[in-house]
């Protein structure tokens, strides 16, 4: 490492994997994977960040890893946390669950809600790049209103992807599972906190962080951090922490910036430079953003 | 200890006493008594395990792949719809090479919907990398879960297995069985010992990606295995008698073959039914015998190819069919005698629990005489197929 740092003593998920130039998940994974430490392990669905760090024989973790299938990582984990409990070894022990957006929000989103209403102690992340980045950026259940992928191309007919995000830290905050949180890459400190705070309380947690992808969002990969800062700063990706199904917890924006500073580098939004109203429906988006959390109030 | 008891209760009280740590299962007719019965163990502190009731079969597989790869002894039971949900997790916990156990009750696959006995389920599932045997009775449903366990486990082998028996007919019958002590168990199979599994002091990543590069190697590597279990089983059979005092399992069993001019070939509890039909016919002076298919996989090509080599006819009962095609174990067989005798023939009855009595044995056989059968049904009903089918 050039910052003289012994690179795989410092980290539990080391450099060699092959996570594209500017990738948002990759760094997130590798937070969540060093504030977890040693005594960890980790059910990961299939997508992105488990193709780019596990091509046999090579793997970039070092940490008790397993892989199984797009949308059973939460189940994998339930079966892993039951053989620690029946081992005795469930107090020294941490279990997280992990996947994209696609095989949390969508196909995974039964395992998921089985692992939380059964009260497993474990930690499920969800990488939140918007899309099916691993085969293409193909539209998920969390692709951001009017936002172009390749299933939802904006077009003559159509503006992008018709429907908002679907409310997932809402739906996990329904279970009343003890914390549920969403969380962003360009607030690393932030995140941090949240995943100490995540692995600290016992039963099933759930955290959701914003991850973007320089490739399928359109963005130069220089600017990762701050397209994230972005999304949060202008109320479409409010940080927000739920506990116990109370809402709790709310990353302040207190003089919102308008969605179009946020689209400009993002060639997924492109279109809507020159369509107005759809611009304006992603604006929307944000406004009742801010409302509903309050996230523009200066005091609760 | 002899006893008189219904087919679920004896696997349950079995897979007591193989002490799984962690048990996880999807409610499914005709599975639930198994599973049932085990909660209830679990509940009254007779059996100290995790019991995870999750909200699919889907889930139900991924717990025990879960629990398996950190090194602990799992149990799961299904059956038709719930395997084949199943099925994608099946073919990873194979590709994982792990020894999950499981018990499937044989039952019809939709549509139409049905819930009664046929074979379809576990058949559909032949290329997963499970070891399939399959019950003809009570008696070796026990025997076989408690030999499952051994023969997975085993460290040259690390593959999943399937005990199969067959809805209804086997997992409500009550029959007498000779059930195991837990000494006697205690003695056969000893803890589960995994030869790796994730550890924080030894961590490992699990379930990577395997380019063109390594993809091959790791499908020949569960092909060579299956190899190793035409020995590995039978093994594991002399194991059990010389614990248990009574017969193991075998790749196959023979009934009344020595002599035999005709022999039948089955899987599963109608082996039963088709004994009773040779003792009659036996008696008559028919020299008619029966080979009972208990390894499905691995398919014992030679254990059964010797053991039909002196018979003039053979024909093959399915009580499944590839539909397109003929009898998947019609096919396996045949395809032993592509070009020599004995001439065989395909026959497919019991489909979705219509029952197979002595009579449809009858006309399987008395067919045979006149002409070579590829894929013959038995007991049709011409009128419904015409009336409601158009056929």
């Amino acid at each position: 490492m050039s910052n003289g740092i012994n690179h795989f003593e410092e980290h539990q998920f080391v450099s060699g994997h092959t996570a594209c130039a500017g990738c948002g998940q990759s760094l997130a994974a590798r937070i969540v994977a060093d504030v977890a430490g040693k005594n960890v392990m980790i059910a990961n669905s299939t997508g992105c960040l488990e193709v780019f760090s596990t091509k046999a024989p090579e793997t970039s973790w070092r940490v008790p890893w397993i892989h199984s299938l797009f949308e059973n990582s939460a189940a994998v984990a339930s079966g892993v946390e039951a053989a620690l409990r029946y081992l005795g070894k469930i107090d020294t022990v941490r279990v997280i669950a992990q996947g994209g957006d696609g095989g949390t929000a969508d196909i995974g989103l039964q395992a998921l809600s089985g692992m939380l209403e059964r009260g497993h102690d474990i930690l499920y992340v969800c990488y939140d790049n918007e899309a099916y980045m691993n085969t293409g950026i193909q539209r998920s259940g969390l692709t951001p209103l009017n936002a172009n992928t390749t299933t939802s191309p904006s077009g003559t007919v159509w503006k992008g992807n018709w429907r908002k995000k679907k409310p997932l830290v809402e739906i996990c905050a329904a279970h009343f599972i003890p914390y549920a949180a969403t969380a962003s890459v360009g607030y690393i400190p932030d995140l941090q906190r949240k995943v100490k705070k995540a692995l600290e309380i016992r039963g099933p947690k759930y955290i959701q962080i914003h991850v973007p992808c320089p490739l399928g969002w359109g963005h130069d990969s220089s600017l990762t951090l701050e397209v994230a800062k972005s999304a949060v700063l202008c109320g479409l990706y409010p940080l927000v922490e739920y506990e116990n199904g109370k809402l709790t917890n709310t990353f302040k924006v207190p003089a919102p910036k308008p969605v179009a500073e946020y689209i400009k580098p993002q060639n997924r939004f492109k279109h809507l430079l020159k369509d107005q109203t759809a611009l304006q429906d992603l604006q929307e988006v944000a406004n009742k953003n801010l409302e509903y959390y309050g996230l523009n109030k200066k005091t609760e | 200890m002899r006893q008189f008891i219904e087919g679920s209760f004896a696997v349950a009280e079995t897979v007591k006493l193989c002490k799984p740590g962690v048990i996880s299962a999807y409610p499914i007719t005709p599975q639930t008594h198994i599973v049932e019965r085990l909660a209830d163990f679990v509940a009254n502190g007779e059996l100290k395990c995790q019991f995870v009731n999750v909200e699919s079969e889907h889930s139900a597989a991924s717990v025990v792949l879960g629990s398996s790869a950190t090194g602990v002894r799992v149990f799961t039971a299904t059956s038709s719809q719930g395997l084949i949900y199943m099925s994608e997790v099946l073919f990873n916990i194979a590709g994982m090479r792990l020894p999950v156990v499981m018990v499937n009750a044989n039952r019809a696959l939709s549509a139409p919907i049905n819930i009664w006995n046929d074979q379809q389920d576990a058949v559909s599932l032949r290329d997963s990398g499970w070891v399939q045997i399959y019950a003809e009775n009570n008696q070796d449903a026990v025997d076989y879960v408690l030999q499952a366990y051994k023969i997975a486990e085993n460290h040259k082998i690390m593959l999943p297995v399937m005990v199969n028996m067959d809805g209804f007919i086997l997992t409500h019958g009550m029959e007498t069985v000779d059930m195991p002590s837990g000494d006697l168990v205690d003695k056969f199979l000893p803890s589960y010992n995994a030869p790796y599994k994730l550890d924080v002091e030894n961590p490992m990543s699990f379930g990577l990606l395997g380019d063109p590069s390594i993809y091959t190697e790791a499908r020949y590597a569960i092909q060579k295995t299956f190899d190793d279990l035409l020995q590995v089983i039978p093994n594991v059979g002399k194991d059990f008698e010389s614990v248990f005092g009574r017969k193991g399992l075998s790749l196959v069993e023979s009934y009344c073959l020595d002599d035999a001019k005709i022999a039948i070939v089955a899987m599963g509890s109608v082996c039963g039914t088709i004994k009773d039909y040779i003792d009659q016919e036996r008696a008559k002076g028919k020299q008619i015998g029966l080979l009972k298919v208990v390894s499905f996989r691995p398919f014992p090509k030679e254990a059964i190819a010797k053991a039909l080599q002196n018979v003039g006819k053979v024909l093959v009962l399915d009580k499944s069919i590839s539909l397109g095609s003929e009898g998947p174990l019609y096919t396996e067989v045949k395809s032993l005698f592509a070009n020599k005798k004995p001439k065989v023939s395909g026959f497919v009855a019991g489909l979705g629990g219509r029952d197979i009595t002595l009579q449809t044995i009858k006309e399987m056989v008395d067919i045979s005489k006149k002409t070579q059968e590829r894929c013959q049904f038995l007991s049709l009903k011409p009128e419904l197929l015409k009336e409601e089918f158009y056929v």
